[in-house]
């Protein structure tokens, strides 16, 4: 185990912990740098899982380290995304600019959703947040002059100072850069004052009050910080789809933006990549294992002759073709991460860290959870 | 369905005309009622779990698509008559939701609300795929004793379908208040749920308590299924109803059976009467509409009890 021995305030200062932690990052922004040239084909899902990135960092700080759990966050990917497209294309703005203008248009959605949920908590705030999605998804169907309703609404790809991104290559390097600047940003955010009072406020609403936390105001600075990261997502969003319905912004998207924060770790920064990385990735395997699997299973069975190998392939064929089988995956594996790994995978990742660097002597009671009793929500 | 619209009766008279639109108007509230009554049903069994074991079930309306279709594969594939369909429909149902309170959701007891959220929204997606393969996703009719009858009452036809529904859900609740309050075991649930220690003292068996809430309540759901199965048709996708029926127990205040049918009614007419009259793309969002409005106002939802807690 390395122990950090300070002997400046600097180092608290600092973005990294150490220079081997620094080092770490470097080699995987050199890795994101060379990626193109690996898996170029894939290229386009490693966008996706870059957007997402960014919406999970926005679901992280709501949820994660302010306590709100929204299910509506669809909706403000949807709203950054149609304002994007509007501004670029109907007015004719800059691309940067329109960035800006989409992130503010979410931010004011946010503060808008934000007041009223202030004196909400739990389920309440959950069923509210839904019920704005639902609402927000009805706007994009029927304001057709600015959404083009149910007909959608074709994206051109991103120009940034004239410099058209017209490549998935340039696409991707500007997903990254966005991404990073993101990453950046919310880091020092919640290590500032700010950050700390949205922690406080997760953890006791009436310490964080007691201890002068004006709960109004950081709940609704929540809201439109994590809007406004949204907003950007659904910028790029845009231009990864290339074409915007309203049924895109459904329940089902946020769900899976959830499902992307509670799987990935629910407060850590890690957790929303790690989420993000998982989810993206989940249906490209999915249908990857589609193909592979029955000639696999069907191989392994074909030692014990050819009419069990047949047998077994058109079985486990018939298994996998199944429709419906990939949301019952997703599902089944939520189920497992929360009875099982409530921490979600930047906590299993942590759990093999401290492994291996007190390889002799790590104990399971470190991570034991304690026994918990039914803690009433109904008083607050 | 404007009245007093454009119409080929030019001969009728004022009074009668009146009395027209009275007949839409008495027809779109009991339409209005019975949807209203599989909400309010549906938002029940989030209460009867939420009031016990504070668990946020949103896997409450597949349990509700899952009766549907349990009902229907007893009625079409083997032929048992429609009653005892229902009654093996109900019981099929419950058992499954004891089980899952067993196996499953008794794990997460005391663990955040979010985590319980997000693990009953993984079951749903598990039960809708299951249903999926094993009912395929084709969408289905139930054959029922009162499908495509209407008898007229006055000016207004009554379809027996939304009449059984109104009747079930009134029995159901009547049943339900009989049980919770004058039999041994409702009163050891009432008191599990509102002291879960002090319930252990008492030498109540909460844990069977709280299974047998689970059963309840996934057999309400069951019903409802069974109840809406004629008017709506069965698919995977029917649990759907599950977000405008917590949308019913939200308005209500989580936590309030009087309230959660009271909200459910008024979501119901809501919907029926915004179809009518309000121009269309109203009907399916006005009732979440009036769902943050009633939350910007009452927080806590219309009969909700969240106290702040003092120190």
């Amino acid at each position: 185990m390395r122990f950090v021995f300070k002997t400046s305030y600097v180092q608290d200062l600092g973005l990294f912990r150490d220079e081997v932690q620094r080092n770490w990052y470097v080699a995987l922004l050199g890795g994101l740098l060379v990626l193109p040239l690996l898996v170029p084909t894939y290229l386009v899902d490693v966008s996706l899982v870059l957007i997402y990135g960014l919406a999970g960092l926005s679901l992280m700080v709501l949820a994660g380290y302010t306590g709100l759990v929204s299910l509506g966050h669809a909706a403000f990917l949807g709203i950054g995304a149609y304002a994007h497209v509007y501004f670029t294309q109907n007015l004719g703005l800059p691309w940067v600019v329109a960035v800006g203008l989409a992130a503010a248009t979410t931010a004011v959605a946010g503060v808008l959703v934000g007041l009223p949920a202030l004196r909400m908590t739990g389920v309440y705030l959950t069923i509210a947040t839904l019920a704005f999605a639902l609402i927000i998804q009805e706007i994009f169907v029927q304001w057709e002059r600015v959404t083009g309703g149910l007909k959608g609404k074709a994206v051109d790809r991103p120009v940034i100072f004239g410099v058209p991104f017209s490549t998935d290559v340039a696409f991707y390097f500007l997903c990254v850069a966005v991404l990073m600047g993101g990453l950046w940003l919310t880091t020092n955010v919640l290590r500032s004052p700010t950050g700390r009072a949205w922690v406080a406020i997760r953890d006791s609403e009436i310490a964080a009050q007691s201890l002068g936390v004006n709960l109004a105001a950081y709940k609704t600075l929540a809201f439109a910080y994590s809007a406004a990261l949204m907003g950007i997502a659904g910028a790029l969003f845009a231009h990864k789809v290339g074409f915007l319905a309203p049924d895109i912004f459904s329940v089902l998207l946020s769900i899976q933006f959830l499902l992307m924060v509670v799987v990935g770790g629910l407060g850590s920064l890690h957790g929303a990549i790690f989420g993000a990385v998982f989810v993206a990735m989940l249906p490209v395997a999915i249908s990857q294992a589609r193909d592979s699997l029955p000639v696999w299973f069907g191989a392994a069975a074909g030692v014990f002759g050819k009419g069990a190998g047949d047998a077994v392939y058109l079985g486990v064929e018939r298994l996998v073709k199944q429709p419906g089988l990939e949301p019952g995956i997703f599902g089944l594996i939520l189920v497992l991460f929360i009875l099982f790994e409530p921490l979600g995978i930047y906590g299993r990742w942590l759990k093999l860290r401290i492994f291996f660097s007190t390889f002799p002597l790590y104990k399971r009671a470190t991570f034991k959870r304690q026994k918990a009793y039914m803690r009433s929500e109904r008083l607050r | 369905m404007t009245a007093g619209g454009p119409s080929r009766y030019k001969r009728r008279t004022p009074q009668r005309e009146r009395n027209h639109s009275l007949d839409i108007v008495l027809q779109l509230i009991l339409n209005g009622l019975a949807v209203g009554c599989i909400y309010g049903l549906v938002a029940l069994g989030f209460v009867l779990i939420y009031k016990a074991t504070e668990l946020v079930n949103f896997a409450q309306g597949d349990l509700l698509m899952l009766g549907a279709f349990v009902c229907y594969m007893f009625v079409v594939w083997y032929g048992v008559g429609y009653w005892v369909a229902f009654a093996l429909a109900i019981a099929a149902v419950g058992l499954f939701g004891a089980a899952l309170d067993a196996t499953v959701l008794r794990r997460v007891i005391g663990q955040p609300q979010f985590a319980v959220v997000m693990l009953t929204i993984g079951l749903g997606a598990m039960f809708r795929s299951a249903a999926s393969m094993t009912w395929g996703s084709e969408i289905y009719t139930l054959p029922t004793p009162f499908s495509a009858r209407t008898s007229r009452v006055g000016g207004v036809s009554v379809s027996h379908e939304y009449v059984s529904i109104i009747v079930g859900t009134v029995l159901l609740c009547a049943i339900l208040y009989a049980f919770f309050t004058y039999t041994r075991v409702g009163v050891a649930m009432q008191a599990a749920s509102q002291n879960q220690l002090a319930a252990y003292y008492m030498g109540i068996p909460v844990k069977r308590m709280f299974s047998l809430i689970w059963a309840i309540s996934a057999g309400v759901a069951a019903i409802a299924g069974v109840l809406l199965a004629p008017v709506s048709l069965i698919d995977i996708n029917l649990g759907f109803i599950g977000l405008k029926a917590f949308a019913a127990a939200v308005l209500g205040g989580f936590g309030s059976i009087p309230g959660a049918l009271v909200g459910g009614l008024t979501i119901g007419l809501i919907e029926l009467g915004a179809g009518a009259y309000l121009p269309h793309g109203f009907k399916d969002v006005a009732a979440y509409v009036v769902l943050l409005a009633v939350l910007a106002v009452r927080p806590q939802g219309m009969f909700g009890t969240i106290g702040r807690k003092k120190v």
